[in-house]
């Protein structure tokens, strides 16, 4: 039996991988898009088999436990249907002659080993290898941004270049600083690297030293977050890139970047004497939030009103799992897999609007629900969920957000409730101009792929009706273990 | 600890420092790629003598890439990318020399009061090199915000970078050394080649949020 769900974590890493050189490899456009879903498809499978199989004992350089099981299904599934979504927005992007045969083929491969580069951060539990796919599915995502080779597509792909490697050296002096910590508790070599080692022994370790750690492990990964006043490459690659790579930076890669905090978190919360890391994420995430909230009103480029969107849910999340506690915990991790859904959902819509209109200025696209019914509608319910409204999923995780604040820090609830409300009402003053009146731009119908869009929004109106008891159950006790 | 040694190994982190120091000053960019090169050169040094003492001989590898990638390759690449850019003549500091200076001086005494603070049941070479490590790492990040140009921000980043190295072959029997510094060169030569192929000269506007707002996608 150990030796079938040893299989399961080979193939999570081994099928992008494998197919990643296969898509290499192929030069018809048609069938790397095929191959692209099919090799997604197969990873969720595998994903999803954590769940049956026993799980592997804690290696020296991977790791399964129940918070991660979380993260892979997240990152899988949305992966799949973003392939799904990637698959008929290229076709469009070809026809318009915007990507060439050959860049596709580079598209493709690439976006297998980010996910394999993702997927590795998940289950490292080495926090040297973590740092090197977090790297890995950074310079992926670079290369992909700047694959229109437009001069603003080149820009925003150096930006985030050049801000993505300082906060992967921050992040690196911060883990040889954990690994110096550890280094006379658990002894020289690659243990003093592992996880599982150093949570058990984080106690003794050096809490001074700990907490610098953290500080720089804070800033690294935090700008890979998109954390305020960290975030400036984040707008620019989300408007400058393919639109199914918006979807995987705002859906997945910034979940990544929030996983590998949330394991040095833990590290921190068992040294009784270092800094609690709580203050210093929540004075983050509510300076994003309140930041991301007032750049709203301002926006005029619709993938840039959305990428700050993400940033001002990433504080939001950030925020929740400051304050930490069995119920803020649960709601910033419900409210993560509810922001990962909803935003590539809308990201997707967003896609062909831009292709149809052919523009991404706000004020260009008009009167969507007429011209281009299912598109404008699920931009809507996308909108509506995005902006926290009831009966969709992120309402009910936005409200436990802010009623565990209530709860333990009333003071904190105030400028929290403030950044929400602004958001919410710069959301919806744009979502009116452009989902309603008279229909202006492009009015050629469409050939959407809906499915990923209406699934997608579909499992977060069912999360805001009826969260089923076992998965309650398992981001309980996922929260739990968050301390 | 013999005190040989330990002076070794404090010069060459120190002269690291002193040379991330004559970054900050140079105005012309074939003077400032020179600098570095000798600060690869120092830091392949540093490195291999942290190989000898702690008799690590994998650490030789990484003093390897050090010297052949970033004191040859790279600086050699670089004279070339500068060459066909026309960028030679350039003089493009963004702060006055005076005022870098005093804040590089801020940054090193910030990293010794920090690190030597934090560390005081560390093994004492190892305690000294994160300090001049984080030394070099924060007058890289100021190297890079003080220019405009992307081939002197690469530069600072590569100087930034060999700060990593130091702290991570400072830190005894650190295992995936050699692996990390092999990702960083390959990050590095594609930082290059990017600013090669796409010819890209300026600095585009950094952490500033105002000067977000009037570009592209905002413009109008």
């Amino acid at each position: 039996m150990s030796a079938f769900s040893f299989d399961a974590v080979a193939a999570i890493l081994f099928i992008p991988a494998a197919a990643a050189a296969i898509l290499a490899a192929l030069p018809n456009y048609k069938m790397t898009a095929l191959v692209n879903v099919i090799a997604s498809l197969l990873t969720l499978l595998a994903a999803l088999s954590l769940f049956v199989t026993e799980r592997p004992a804690p290696g020296q350089y991977l790791l399964v436990d129940d918070l991660n099981i979380v993260f892979i299904v997240l990152n899988t599934f949305v992966g799949f249907t973003t392939s799904v979504f990637s698959a008929s927005y290229i076709a469009h992007e070809l026809d318009t002659g915007r990507l060439t045969a050959p860049n596709l083929r580079f598209y493709h491969a690439m976006y297998q080993i980010m996910m394999f580069g993702m997927n590795l951060a998940f289950v490292s539990n080495n926090i040297g290898l973590m740092w090197v796919a977090v790297e890995l599915a950074t310079l992926t995502t670079v290369l992909m941004v700047g694959i229109y080779r437009t001069h603003e597509a080149l820009e925003a792909a150096w930006k985030y270049f050049i801000l993505g490697s300082v906060g992967i050296a921050l992040a690196l002096f911060g883990t040889i600083l954990v690994y110096m910590a550890a280094q006379p508790v658990v002894g020289e070599g690659t243990n003093a690297m592992v996880w599982s080692v150093l949570i058990e022994k984080a106690a003794r370790f050096d809490p001074a030293l700990l907490s610098v750690a953290f500080i720089f492990l804070l800033l690294g990964y935090g700008t890979k977050v998109g954390l305020a006043p960290l975030h400036a490459w984040l707008p620019d690659a989300h408007a400058e890139g393919p639109t199914p790579i918006s979807a995987v930076l705002s859906g997945l890669l910034l979940n990544v970047a929030l996983y590998a905090l949330l394991r040095f978190k833990l590290l921190l919360a068992a040294s009784p004497e270092a800094i609690g890391p709580g203050p210093l994420m929540v004075t983050m995430g509510l300076t994003s939030l309140i930041f991301a909230a007032f750049m709203l009103y301002r926006r005029r480029d619709i993938k840039r009103l959305f990428a700050y969107s993400s940033i001002e849910h990433m504080g939001i999340i950030v925020f929740a799992f400051g304050m930490g506690g069995p119920l803020a915990n649960f709601a910033g991790l419900l409210h993560m897999v509810m922001h990962s859904l909803t935003k590539s959902a809308i990201f997707f819509a967003v896609g062909h609007i831009a292709q149809v209109k052919g523009t991404q200025r706000i004020s260009e696209i008009r009167g969507l629900t007429e011209s281009h019914p299912g598109l404008g509608w699920a931009l809507v319910i996308g909108v509506v969920a995005i902006a926290g409204l009831p009966p969709l999923g992120i309402f009910m995780s936005e409200f436990l957000v802010v009623s565990s604040t209530f709860a333990r820090h009333p003071w904190l609830a105030i400028p929290l409730v403030f950044g929400l409300l602004i958001a919410f009402g710069a959301l919806l003053l744009r979502l009116t101009g452009v989902a309603f009146g008279e229909p202006r731009g492009g009015m050629a119908p469409v050939e959407a792929s809906y499915v990923p869009m209406y699934s997608h929004l579909a499992l977060v109106f069912a999360a805001g009706i009826y969260l089923p008891a076992p998965l309650v159950a398992w981001f309980q006790h996922v929260a739990g273990i968050l301390g | 600890m013999n005190g040989l040694t330990f002076d070794i190994a404090h010069l060459l982190a120190g002269s690291l420092v002193l040379i991330s120091f004559m970054m900050l000053y140079q105005d012309r960019l074939f003077a400032l790629i020179n600098v570095f090169a000798l600060h690869a050169v120092v830091l392949a040094l540093s490195v291999a003598w942290q190989a000898y003492i702690q008799d690590a001989h994998h650490l030789y590898i990484t003093a390897a890439i050090a010297l052949v990638f970033k004191a040859i390759v790279i600086p050699v690449g670089l004279h070339r990318i500068i060459q066909r850019l026309g960028i030679h003549r350039d003089i493009e500091t963004a702060v006055g020399i005076g005022p870098t200076m005093l804040a590089g001086i801020g940054l090193v005494t910030l990293s010794m009061v920090l690190m030597l603070r934090v560390t005081p049941e560390a093994d004492p070479l190892a305690r000294e090199d994160l300090a001049f490590a984080l030394s070099i790492i924060l007058l890289g990040l100021l190297v890079m915000v003080t220019r405009r140009n992307a081939v002197s921000q690469v530069v600072g980043f590569m100087s930034l970078e060999n700060g990593l190295v130091l702290a991570a072959t400072g830190a005894k029997g650190m295992p995936l050394v050699v692996e990390i510094s092999v990702a960083f060169s390959i990050l590095i030569a594609f930082i290059v080649i990017g600013v090669f192929l796409f010819r890209i000269r300026e600095r585009f506007d950094s952490v500033d949020i105002g000067a977000l707002d009037d570009y592209r996608g905002e413009r109008r």
